[in-house]
């Protein structure tokens, strides 16, 4: 007979080992699914994991790594925090959206400008729309306990809907021809999150993903409040007790990851995407979910998760362009990989048993 | 009455990893005998019970009940051998009425009409008044615990087992369970008594088997044996009682006047018109049955609910506003009920549990920035100063039994050398050892001058360490009396008697 | 222009309208009432449309799609029963996984189906009283689901009320603990009632495919299964009202396209907002009153349950 039992304390080398476990049972899952698709897995798998690196377009996909990656660990580190806290911000998607819809709204609002203000006004503005944003669903929970959850979900069908009007109307580039979308960025340069070194992917979102990285690994480790926030996630009644203010919290977590969201969508539209248009959300803020807990929701982990599910995106559109290979096919790998990553964590927190215990006399 | 033999166990054995529960039990209940299992807390009478009761399958032993081989592979078949069980943390649902209670706990139960007539029928008969219709949530906990018997009363059974059934009780309420249960047994019933209070063992029983360690230590006839023998038997040692040094009080230093606080949570109970003075080197035991607002005046003195202007006043400064940390900076500490989840967070380590209360008077934090070396050091010093058995201090909170890590709890709180000390049920499931340590604390820490309030449901223990006594009750908090002279009689009045019973009912209370 | 719209109409489509999310709605609430949240809503609804509507193009029956449908659904919601019951993975984190698994793994199901009309479902033929004027063009000219659906809800409300298996379900989501001490199969119960709420899932995701909507697009659900679970907190989780909500919401879909189509002078985007906007309203509402929000909730809820001793 198979049966868990819980161990004393949770298993430091089941913790790094399981996300890795993960990998390889989707490699392996994924494999089976794309053999469904009539394509070859071995091949499939190489050219989601492989090629990218080390492939023959190796050169073009290598930055692309970072400009991918980028958002994903800058939402995900904000989200980590709250998720660790036991506050479930899900609508990262939204505050991203919103996040990009403010900068660039406050940047096309100079242009033609060259005021090398205008940038960081933009950042400002960015940061400040995501946690506006994340505001909403806080102040909710706060004052009327109402599901964060729900709230912060609900709002990103709403940033949906505002993108949208945004590029139809207020954002609507006036030398467009008609066509939805606003100005490109690339002909804006005051207001370009442009490479910082041609050729590399690394522009300022990227260096905003490593500082977020190290700020959120001295919060979390050394600082009084990353561990306000991992006692209330393990034990609400005893942060209360410790002083922590449940409330306090909320906010301060929501409001974090929520400003990285914005910030992560505002380098995303004036860099990469170059433009706010209908089809800008490109579902980030979801994915960032998986790279948040992929990475143990460890700041660490998730530079590492970010990097691995950035491979799987660009990987995934070579997959596309040479085998044909659904672009669907590749976030029903992402799902899998959170269900695997889910699935294995019970090894961290309890050991597999089989037959009867052993009396020890 | 020593009749037939009903239930006969020989050799049980169970082990969980690490322990052994249960090591190759032997005893017999007869029929219409009250046996107790008396042992202290993890001695295994839990997990015996639960063997009997089918929720636990044994390694290896044999059981016969009735004259026929019994192995109950669940609940179910036990309650049809004729097995009941009322539990000690009682397996009731609070959203659901008395009725839909009672029909859960039974195999096949009558229609809703029919069966709200028998629960009125038999809590009547054994004098034991409940309204089928009410909803749990409401009741208080002695009535919890009758809807737990009349639910086992309705199948007729054979067995009844009670796992810690008085710890609920105020005295009076005692007394009418043991005369209810006398009169079961009078019917044949045979009754299985687990408790680790001896005076009312010797008060009930017939019979009683010793467990310690997961072993029978010996069996004997409770009447025949003086408590302390008793108490020797089960703890294996001679226990020493704390010694408590008269001093003189010194000046007030905290003071609590006309505090009413409504709880967040809507089964709380309302705190009304609490009022209390304190002074330096007093030790104020106030007692009360579970759920009548222990919770919550911890956690209006804790600072988890904050009070209005003017209720709470510590060494003059008012501090009803504050929250926990800037009590703690005061001088007021705090040690709650919950050891795993509210005094310590369970998968922590105690480095961590350390620093979760002793940041700031240990001055572990610069800019906001925690001093992990300073907290190691500060856990050491508790293990050391309270002999915790742990390996160190990188062990998580929940990897300690249940005395070791109340003796890190309390000792996190003394040796930050509080004003003012207050703690909810400081020895509850602590083995004798380790509850004699932490009164003994107590004892120390107000000889050196600090005020401490014991809140407990254990009355011997708030006669043990207490000079003063008040008993809460429905959120009330009575005058306090000096605990010198105090009758049992006395404050099972204060703690308001039997709740919701007729006076006529309440007999005689002395043990 | 409001004037164009005509009200007998509206509420006979509002019925329409409401029926997929009354019935993941209903399904999730029985989920809840044992205990268990379940966040992958929109993740089974979404299978359980395109399971669905294969099923139907491809044995050109309607009902067999239903059926793949039910199936469907009640397989992702084992999945999730499989992950935090018996290995106890977190259930909000389990509950996201699902979701964003069933967007992707039904886009890919879904490959080749965009633009196919699915054989269609006739409105039941109830004789003469389809033939009163206003009420039978609003209650009695739909098809069987619509009715099912209904009676789907009056069933739920009689199971928990009246019987024995309910109040069992019920008290395991009061307390698992307490119910597995009296012997009560805490998982079985938990993957029996998943079972049941991701059928239900299922089958509303279906009902968008063939008959609502009728068709493959990717992404149909388009928020849906997270109104159901709001609209489960709403009713306080009780089978009455979650039809009360169900239709609110419905009705608000309905009026907000019908104002579209009137051609009313406010952007289309800001009017495709209301559903969700009035989701969060009636939320905060509801949450407001934190005492009967608490008492009402199942006291389990979401906890995982361990028998550890």
């Amino acid at each position: 007979m198979l049966r868990l039992e819980r161990r004393p304390s949770a298993s430091r080398f089941w913790s790094t080992a399981t996300p890795l476990l993960a990998v390889l049972a989707t490699m392996i899952a994924g494999g089976v699914l794309f053999a469904l698709l009539g394509k070859d897995p071995f091949v499939a798998i190489r050219t989601i994991f492989w090629d990218p690196l080390f492939g023959q377009f190796a050169s073009y996909s290598r930055p692309q790594l970072l400009v991918k990656a980028g958002p994903l660990i800058v939402i995900a580190v904000g989200l980590s925090l709250g998720f660790r806290a036991g506050i479930w911000n899900i609508g990262a998607e939204g505050q991203y959206i919103i996040g990009a819809v403010c900068g660039a709204g406050a940047g096309l609002a100079f242009y033609p400008s060259e005021s090398p203000l205008i940038f960081p006004l933009m950042i400002l503005a960015g940061a400040l729309g995501g946690w506006a944003w994340a505001m909403i669903p806080a102040i909710l929970k706060v004052r009327f306990n109402t599901s964060e959850i729900l709230v912060s979900l609900m709002l990103v069908y709403v940033a949906g809907h505002i993108l949208s009007a945004a590029s139809f109307g207020l954002l609507k580039n006036p030398e467009g021809m008609g066509f939805p979308g606003s100005r490109n960025f690339q002909q804006f340069p005051a207001a370009h999150n442009a490479e910082i070194f041609a050729g590399t992917g690394m522009h300022w979102g990227t260096v905003t993903a490593f500082l977020a990285v190290i700020g959120g690994y001295v919060l979390l480790s050394r600082h009084i409040f990353g561990f306000q926030v991992r006692v209330a996630g393990q034990a609400p009644r005893a942060a209360r007790f410790a002083g922590v203010s449940p409330g306090r919290l909320t906010a301060i977590c929501l409001g974090i990851s929520g400003a990285l969201a914005g910030l992560a969508g505002l380098f995303e539209v004036s860099g990469p995407a170059g433009q706010i248009s209908t089809d800008f959300a490109s579902g980030y803020g979801f994915t960032a979910i998986i790279v948040a807990f992929l990475g143990r929701l460890h700041p660490v982990g998730i530079l590492l998760a970010g990097l691995l599910m950035a491979l799987t995106y660009i990987g995934g559109e070579l997959a596309q362009l040479t085998l044909n290979l659904p672009s669907a096919a590749i976030q029903a790998f992402q799902g899998m990989l959170l269900f695997f990553l889910l699935a294995f964590d019970v090894f961290a927190n309890f050991r597999l048993r089989f037959g009867r215990v052993e009396v020890a006399r | 009455m020593t009749g037939d033999v009903l239930l006969a166990i020989e050799g049980l054995t169970k082990a969980y990893p690490g322990v052994v529960a249960n090591d190759g039990v032997s005893f017999s209940v007869a029929k219409g005998e009250v046996h107790a299992l008396l042992g202290e807390n993890g001695a295994g009478k839990s997990t015996l019970v639960k063997t009997i009761y089918g929720l636990v399958r044994p390694d290896d032993g044999k059981m016969r009940f009735d004259g026929k081989d019994y192995a109950p592979p669940e609940p179910r078949a036990a309650r049809s051998a004729g097995v009941a069980m009322v539990f000690q943390h009682f397996s009731l649902f609070e959203a659901l009425t008395v009725a839909e209670n009672v029909a859960l706990g039974m195999e096949s139960p009558p229609p809703q009409r029919t069966l709200s007539a028998r629960i009125r029928e038999v809590s009547e008969e054994y004098g034991l008044p409940l309204d089928p219709m009410r909803m749990v949530g409401d009741l208080s906990a002695g009535e919890r615990q009758r809807v737990e018997i009349i639910r086992c009363l309705l199948q007729d059974p054979k067995l009844l087992i009670m796992d810690e059934p008085t710890s609920v009780l105020t005295p009076q309420e005692v007394e009418i369970l043991f005369d209810t249960l006398r009169q079961l047994a009078e019917e044949g019933t045979s009754i299985l008594y687990i408790s680790h209070k001896l005076e009312e063992i010797r008060a009930l029983c017939d019979g009683a088997t010793i467990l310690r360690h997961g072993k029978v230590v010996g069996s004997c006839d409770p009447r025949a044996k003086t408590a302390r023998e008793l108490a020797e038997m089960m703890v294996g040692a001679t226990l020493q009682s704390p010694k408590k040094e008269a001093g003189e009080p010194g000046k007030t230093v905290l003071e609590v006047r006309g505090l009413s606080l409504t709880p967040a949570n809507p089964f709380g109970t309302v705190l009304k018109n609490v009022g209390m003075t304190l002074r330096a080197g007093e030790v104020l035991g106030i007692g009360g049955v579970a759920g009548n607002g222990q919770d919550e005046l911890l956690a209006a003195l804790s600072g988890e609910a904050l009070s209005p202007p003017g209720a709470i006043t510590l060494r003059g400064e008012e501090i009803g506003n504050l929250g926990p940390n800037a009590r703690r900076a005061r001088g007021l500490l705090c040690a709650p009920e919950e050891r795993l989840g509210h005094a310590a967070a369970p998968d922590m380590n105690l480095t961590e549990n350390a620093a979760l209360t002793g940041s700031i008077r240990r001055g572990l934090l610069r800019h906001g920035f925690v001093d992990w070396q300073g907290a190691r050091r500060f856990a050491e010093a508790i293990i050391s100063g309270f002999d915790v058995r742990t390996p160190g201090p990188d062990v998580a909170a929940r990897a300690l039994s249940g005395g070791n890590l109340q003796k890190f709890v309390i000792g996190r709180e003394v040796l930050q050398r509080p004003e003012v000390l207050v703690v909810n049920q400081p020895t509850w499931g602590v083995d004798a050892a380790a509850a004699a340590a932490i009164r003994q604390a107590l004892l120390d820490l107000a000889a050196k001058g600090a005020a401490v309030i014991v809140i407990s449901q254990d009355l011997d223990e708030l006669m043990e360490v207490a000079d003063s006594f008040a008993a809460l009750n429905e959120g009330r908090l009575s005058a306090p009396r000096p605990t010198d002279g105090l009758t049992l009689d006395e404050i099972g009045l204060m703690l308001g008697g039997a709740h919701d019973m007729h006076l006529a009912e309440v007999h005689h209370a002395e043990a | 222009m409001i004037g164009s719209i005509d009200p007998v109409l509206l509420i006979a489509s509002l019925m329409v309208a409401s029926t997929p999310i009354l019935l993941a709605a209903i399904g999730e609430m029985i989920v809840e009432k044992a205990g268990v949240l379940n966040l992958g809503v929109e993740g089974m609804m979404i299978v359980g449309a395109i399971t669905g509507f294969i099923a139907a193009v491809e044995s050109g029956s309607p009902l067999v799609g239903f059926a793949a449908a039910a199936c469907g659904g009640a397989l992702m919601a084992l999945l999730f029963g499989i992950l935090t019951q018996i290995l106890l993975s977190n259930q909000v984190a389990t509950g996201l996984a699902l979701t964003l698994f069933g967007l992707g793994l039904s886009s890919l199901m879904g490959q080749g189906y965009n633009g196919i009309r699915p054989p269609a479902t006739a409105a039941l033929d109830l004789g003469p009283v389809s033939d009163l004027p206003v009420l039978g063009k609003i209650l009695f000219s739909h098809d069987w689901l619509v009715y099912g659906s209904l009676a789907l809800v009056a069933a739920t409300w009689a199971f928990l009320k009246y019987s024995r298996a309910g109040l069992i379900l019920r008290a395991v989501g009061e307390s698992h603990d307490a119910a597995h001490a009296l012997g009560y199969k805490v998982i079985r119960i938990r993957l029996m009632a998943l079972l049941f709420g991701g059928a239900c899932a299922g089958l509303g995701g279906a009902y968008l495919s063939l008959i609502r909507v009728p068709q493959w697009t990717e992404g149909m659900t388009a928020g849906a299964g997270w109104i159901a679970l709001a609209i489960v907190v709403f009713a306080s989780w009780k089978a009455e009202r979650v039809l009360l909500g169900a239709y609110l919401f419905g009705g608000v879909t309905v009026l907000q396209l019908n104002l579209q189509a009137a051609g009313v002078a406010i952007p289309v985007q800001y009017l495709s907002m209301a559903p969700y906007l009035i989701t969060i309203l009636v939320l905060v509402i509801i949450s407001a009153d934190r005492s009967r929000a608490a008492l009402n909730a199942p006291a389990s809820l979401g906890q995982n349950f361990h028998a550890s001793r």
